[in-house]
């Protein structure tokens, strides 16, 4: 049984993305998409509930032994991403109803948007290195093809950039896996943390390492190497802006967080301090980037990068307390991070447009949308008591403990000025009078588009409050899923002696 | 291309590569073969079609979008791997049934999930290459 | 032949890296479409080149007779390969729209989703 709780949640979407192109024509199509994100995230939640209970659990495809067939596998870290990639994409399916219009329907949306759950969802189960590169791929197809859905001027150029450097991490990573298959004839990630512990050139896995580290960092969006976010995420559909947001460099950190602490973990010193410079340098040019526009989601884009970088701090502190912190923040900034998107999405239906520079007047005429944008702006910057504030408080007491407080000092001055960029949307977005004279008030737009847009966003801002004010069950997760990470060897265990 | 041989030659061309195409697929789980060659296969002999006839008669002739044929694979594979749940498998696992026997050597031929796995495939690839291909002769 | 296969790589992705420098995109994919070529490769060698029969079981045996091939990184190959294709069949599609749309290759010019004021900034 334990398999096919570990599959429904990744089949469950590709049978609704079958379904929902069969019907793309049909207004049922939406209807099916809906469903099949209430059945993902029942799926998932069966899983989370058999992992509590159980511990981590693993399950061999075909029936092929570990490490020979493909494992899947489900710790504290990956079943609490399964989730949250199915709740983001409840919201975002909601969300959807109100905003996608016919015409993009009929292109395909829902069914390349499943197939992007699919994907995501896959990446968080696998315990196979191969098998990860696949579920890439399958993510990355399908962003393509949401990214450039519609085909506007600006999604196109948009387009080329993603794909381009997208696809030059995805062969970095490939060439990597082939030279770590070269070294240690095994792809099982449980089984290659003993095969990389006894390999002979510990030199040569080192420049693996650091081979992974740019793979993943590319889909990450760490500095260097993030010009393609926020070159892309500000012309697609709200809807998939919100979602690529949430969950797609959310992968990038996974998969990091995953091979660094489970697979190179043979000379810490040296790649986790060249993270921890990368993590500081991400936070800083994230936030100044941010400083600069006056775009609302290409400011959010930014914030995404600096975000990222306190995540990849968790893994480069690489102490329990830092890496709590860092899977605290993994689940905090999707919830918040997809809700700003889509709170920008409703602001340019009412005010028309995304330009800070066009619109305003929110406050007054929808005092309840300012109120829902609040929510999630300050828990990003970390006010107590919201989400943001726990996530940001246990990566900073984590660098204060090892007696880091450049580093410290860092992540708050980084939070301060996420401040400042939060108070520039509010100011401009919702303080200031519409240049125009427009009243933007919710009347405008008919209430079979704004419920459905706005219901997400409540629940996600509920969701934000709940984690604020109850942080306790959530901290112990995330230090449960801590400790899984610092010793796997519950994980190794259990994949290489899981039958059926 | 308007070249009568190969219009008048394309005929049987296109026939035998689809009937190969067909033949690859079934022989493929024990020789050399398999869906992903024979969607190959039968990709180009579509292609050839279409070089020689026009791209509008092409499409008419495969009757169906070819997106909507590399979706119904996608939902055919994957229907493959979920009958193994009937049996109390993993996912994915084999399921087989001899025919008049009770093995490969002993029995006339034999149903199993593997081909139809196999026949998903087949047209996941034939599907996309072929809305590939379409994509760029719309274009030029 | 390990050798030979090392050097195929290097002049492989050192003639990508050339490519990929250019503004052109076209001139990009070309290169993104031999670096891909030099990941396969490498997959395939780290499979160790043996002379070996292929990896086939004979009829009515358990284990494949003699020395065989290293089946799994060719495995690894076909699906890095097939999966590669799509992808550069799909951004070959998309540069192709992109250019009848934006009229340029040029990878400098594609500022279309750029804010309007950086834009005059530059100048």
């Amino acid at each position: 049984m334990t398999s096919w709780l570990l599959v429904m949640p990744i089949a469950v979407p590709f049978a609704t993305a079958v379904l929902a192109y069969l019907m793309r024509r049909a207004p049922s199509g939406r209807w099916i998409s809906l469903t099949g994100s209430v059945l993902s995230l029942v799926a998932s939640i069966a899983l989370l509930i058999a992992v509590l209970n159980e511990g981590v659990i693993a399950a061999q495809m075909s029936n092929w032994d570990a490490p020979f067939g493909i494992t899947l596998v489900a710790d504290y870290l990956g079943v609490v991403m399964v989730v949250i990639t199915a709740i983001t994409g409840l919201a975002t399916a909601v969300y959807a109803l109100g905003e996608i219009p016919e015409r993009i329907e009929h292109l395909g949306y829902h069914a390349l948007f499943q197939t992007l759950i699919a994907g995501v969802t896959g990446a968080f189960l696998t315990g196979d290195l191969f098998n990860l590169y696949v579920w890439f791929e399958v993510m990355l197809i399908s962003s393509f093809g949401l990214l450039v859905l519609g085909g506007t001027r600006e999604q196109l150029d948009a387009g080329i950039k993603y794909v381009a450097l997208n696809l030059v991490s995805t062969i970095i990573f490939l060439s990597g896996i082939g030279l770590l298959y070269g070294v240690t004839g095994t792809l099982n990630m449980a089984d290659l943390r003993e095969a990389v512990a006894n390999a002979e050139d510990q030199t040569l896995i080192t420049v693996i390492a650091m081979m992974f580290m740019v793979g993943f960092g590319v889909k990450a969006g760490v500095f260097p190497l993030f010009f393609w976010l926020p070159a892309s995420y500000h012309t697609p559909t709200f809807a998939v802006s919100a979602v690529f947001a949430g969950l797609l460099t959310k992968v990038g950190v996974y998969a990091m967080m995953r091979m660094f602490t489970l697979v190179f973990v043979g000379d810490v010193g040296f790649t986790h301090e060249i993270l921890i410079w990368v993590s500081l340098l991400t936070m800083l040019t994230g936030v100044l980037g941010a400083a600069a526009q006056t775009d609302f989601r290409k400011i959010l884009s930014f914030h995404i990068i600096s975000q990222i970088g306190y995540m990849t701090l968790g893994l480069a502190l690489y102490t329990p307390l830092a890496l709590m912190g860092g899977v605290f923040y993994l689940v905090h900034h999707i919830i918040v991070k997809a809700n700003l998107f889509l709170v920008s999405g409703v602001a340019n239906k009412l005010a028309g447009s995304t330009d800070l520079r066009r619109i305003g007047g929110l406050y007054k005429s929808s005092p309840f949308l300012a109120a829902l944008f609040i929510v999630p702006a300050f828990s990003l910057a970390g006010f107590p008591p919201l989400s943001g504030f726990w996530a940001k408080y246990l990566i900073v007491k984590a660098a204060i403990e090892l007696d880091a407080w450049f580093v410290a000092f860092i992540a708050l001055f980084v939070g301060l000025l996420t401040i400042f960029s939060m108070t520039k949307i509010w100011g401009m977005a919702f303080w200031k009078p519409h240049p125009d004279g427009i009243d933007p008030v919710p009347e405008r737009v008919p209430a079979k588009i704004r419920v459905p847009m706005m219901l997400p966003i409540i629940g996600l801002a509920i969701m934000t409050v709940v984690i604020g004010f109850f942080p306790e069950p959530f901290v112990q997760f995330a230090e449960t899923a801590a400790t899984q990470l610092l010793d796997p060897s519950d994980y190794v265990t259990t994949v290489l002696g899981a039958q059926r | 291309m308007n070249s009568i041989i190969f219009t008048a030659g394309a005929r049987i061309l296109v026939a035998l590569l689809f009937v190969f195409s067909l033949f690859m697929l079934l022989r493929g789980h024990h020789l050399p073969g398999g869906g992903f060659i024979g969607g190959l296969l039968g990709a180009v002999a579509f292609i050839v079609y279409s070089l020689a006839c026009g791209p509008a008669e092409a499409k008419s002739a495969l009757r169906v979008s070819p997106e909507g044929i590399a979706i119904v694979g996608l939902g055919i594979a994957l229907v493959a791997g979920l009958v193994s749940f009937l049996f109390g498998d993993p996912f994915f696992t084999g399921q087989w049934y001899w025919v008049g026997g009770d093995s490969y050597e002993t029995s006339l031929f034999s149903l199993n999930t593997v081909l139809v796995f196999d026949i998903g495939v087949y047209l996941v690839v034939l599907g996309s290459i072929l809305s590939l291909a379409y994509a760029f002769e719309e274009e030029t | 032949m390990e050798a030979l296969t090392a050097l195929v790589v290097g002049l492989l992705v050192a003639a990508s890296v050339y490519l990929m420098l250019a503004r052109n995109f076209m001139r990009f994919l070309f290169g993104l479409i031999l670096l891909s070529n030099a990941a396969n490769l490498v997959i395939f060698a780290s499979g160790r080149m043996t002379k070996g029969a292929p990896a086939l079981v004979p009829y009515g045996a358990d284990t494949p007779a003699g020395v065989v091939g290293n089946a799994l990184p060719q495995a690894l190959v076909l699906t890095a390969i097939v999966i590669g294709f799509g992808l550069l069949a799909f951004t070959l599609a998309l540069a192709f729209e992109t250019y009848r749309r934006l009229r340029t290759m040029d990878t400098d010019k594609m500022r279309v989703a750029e804010p309007k004021d950086a834009d005059e900034d530059m100048k």
